[in-house]
């Protein structure tokens, strides 16, 4: 299918700097959200990290999706710390790395698991701790099953943005067992996981970057 | 809520221009955020180096002279330190003799430090990491992200510091940490939160009257909420509930830490700590060296911690050695 758009390199850049403006535009109900049960800066953490982003891929230039991908991660890595740098950090560069060229859904769809992968073996989360893997999880299944049903790019990626944003939702009743909340105990039930929220924002941005 | 500040976006590097001016022994890398010693160790030396989010103060920078650290990594405020600023200090300090990490078990900090050593290895580094748990409060198991690191830190890096000082190999050096950690155990009440610069708020509301039991130090809330109640009744709490945790039997010494978490006078403190002695010397608890005051804190909270380790003959040798550095002197 020649004519299908491939997830090249400037949207790939496209996509990280609508992240770093939705992080910008999110940050207070990221900030409420971890006051409830974390220590509430994981939107300002994250602001510093994509932000920081966006200087790194201006020096870079243009390139393919990989390198951009992996630049993104390396610079989250560097500089937001707490665990939201590394896990978001290692995704991207994960990411990244199974991104060569400009990608079809379907290699996208792995690539996107790829950086589950990555998190999941950093964060040691399993699904229903209460974490970023309970929404990136279900997205890649959604973002999976679109690719393989021959879905669009920018078909698989709402696809996997609806399935994010449930799975975010989905976190509410659950008690956190992994990160700063687990401290908590029963006390974190019936709140929304922040650290999903913002895997659920990182999946719409990138439907409506694929999509515009 | 008020703060003394220029931004709350400048809190880390105003901090770190402050240390800098006031301890010409220290050397303060303020771009990349690492403090060390000025003056070098002379010979090889397992280097000891420990990091974590800011508002702890003193640790981890305060604790950086001979006897002690060779450097500290300050985070962000409540926020892990990043693998370079860790990489950064490895290469500033390591000198021959390896790399102890003294790492507190938080989600953020293991992540950070465990980049921090894969990028030394791949430097030829060689890094040990000693995990300080200490925290009673959370129930060790596969609920939580485990025990908190909190006052035993101070012990870890003051008994790990002098036996590197004295050119202990790494291994010896890294097991002696995991030794004190594991013989450490902590627990802290709160009056007040915590309020971080950017937030501009206190973490959690907390009305006049009531207390949290159980909390860490990074402004999260604690285990439950009680009613205050006078300091005797609160340190007795405080230390059964570690003794049920520890398996000290009559006879045995400790070390006992009472720590402020920031925002407690010292008049208080030493209130509880009375009390705390009282209450361990009717449990048959003898304490062998005792250290009262500001150490591990929690920016601005109102509360203590009180951490308890089991002594020995080496531990207390140790704990006794010389030491150099901003927030903890002897001769």
């Amino acid at each position: 299918m020649p004519d299908t758009p491939r997830f090249d390199g400037p949207l790939a850049e496209s996509w990280i700097r609508a992240i770093a403006a939705a992080v910008e535009k999110e940050q207070p109900r990221l900030t409420e959200l971890d006051s409830a049960i974390g220590d509430g800066d994981h939107g300002s953490n994250l602001q510093r990290g994509f932000t920081a982003a966006l200087t790194a891929l201006d020096a870079l230039g243009p390139a393919d999706p990989g390198a951009v991908l992996t630049k993104t991660g390396t610079t989250l890595i560097s500089k937001v710390g707490g665990a939201s740098g590394p896990l978001y950090g290692k995704a991207f560069r994960a990411i990244g790395a199974a991104l060569p060229g400009p990608a079809a859904p379907a290699t996208l769809a792995e690539a996107l698991s790829a950086g589950l992968d990555a998190v999941r073996l950093l964060g040691k989360a399993e699904p229903g701790d209460k974490t970023i893997v309970d929404a990136w999880t279900p997205a890649v299944t959604a973002f999976r099953t679109a690719a393989a049903t021959g879905a669009t790019l920018p078909e698989a990626a709402t696809a996997a943005a609806d399935a994010a944003e449930q799975g975010a939702r989905d976190t509410t009743p659950l008690q956190a067992r992994k990160g700063r909340a687990s401290y908590l105990g029963e006390r974190s039930i019936g709140h929304q996981d922040p650290g999903a929220t913002s895997t659920a924002l990182i999946f719409r941005t990138l439907a409506e970057t694929l999509t515009t | 809520m008020k703060k003394l500040i220029n931004t709350p976006e400048s809190v880390l590097e105003d901090a770190l221009a402050g240390v800098a001016a006031a301890h010409p022994e220290l050397a303060v890398d303020i771009p990349n955020r690492v403090i060390t010693r000025a003056a070098r160790p002379a010979g090889p030396k397992v280097a000891l180096i420990s990091g974590g989010g800011s508002g702890h103060e003193p640790l981890h920078g305060g604790f950086v002279g001979p006897g002690m650290l060779d450097a500290a990594c300050p985070g962000e405020v409540f926020t892990s330190p990043v693998p370079d600023q860790m990489l950064a200090a490895a290469k500033a300090v390591e000198n021959g003799a390896g790399v102890v990490f003294v790492v507190k078990n938080y989600t953020g900090d293991v992540m950070n430090f465990e980049l921090a050593a894969e990028l030394a290895a791949e430097e030829g580094l060689e890094v040990r990491t000693v995990l300080v748990n200490d925290d009673v409060a959370v129930e060790d198991s596969t609920w939580t992200a485990g025990r908190r690191g909190t006052g035993a830190t101070v012990l870890v890096e003051k008994t790990a510091g002098a036996l590197a000082e004295r050119g202990a190999p790494l291994d010896e050096v890294a097991a002696l940490g995991e030794r004190v950690n594991a013989a450490s155990r902590s627990f802290a009440i709160a009056l007040t939160a915590a309020t971080v610069p950017a937030a501009g708020k206190p973490g959690f509301d907390l009305p006049e009257d009531e207390i949290e039991v159980g909390v860490g130090i990074h402004g999260e809330p604690g285990r439950r909420r009680e009613k205050l109640r006078p300091a005797r009744d609160l340190a007795a709490e405080v230390v059964d509930t570690i003794l049920t945790d520890h398996h000290l039997t009559p006879g045995d010494e400790v070390i006992a830490l009472l720590n402020g978490l920031g925002a407690t006078p010292l008049l208080e403190l030493y209130v509880v700590y009375g009390e705390v002695a009282a209450r361990l010397a009717e449990r048959g608890i003898t304490v062998a060296r005792s250290l009262v005051g500001n150490y591990v804190t929690s920016l601005d909270m109102a509360g203590f911690s009180l951490t308890l380790t089991k002594a020995d003959t080496q531990l207390l040798e140790l704990w006794d050695a010389p030491v150099d550095t901003p927030a903890l002197k002897r001769a």
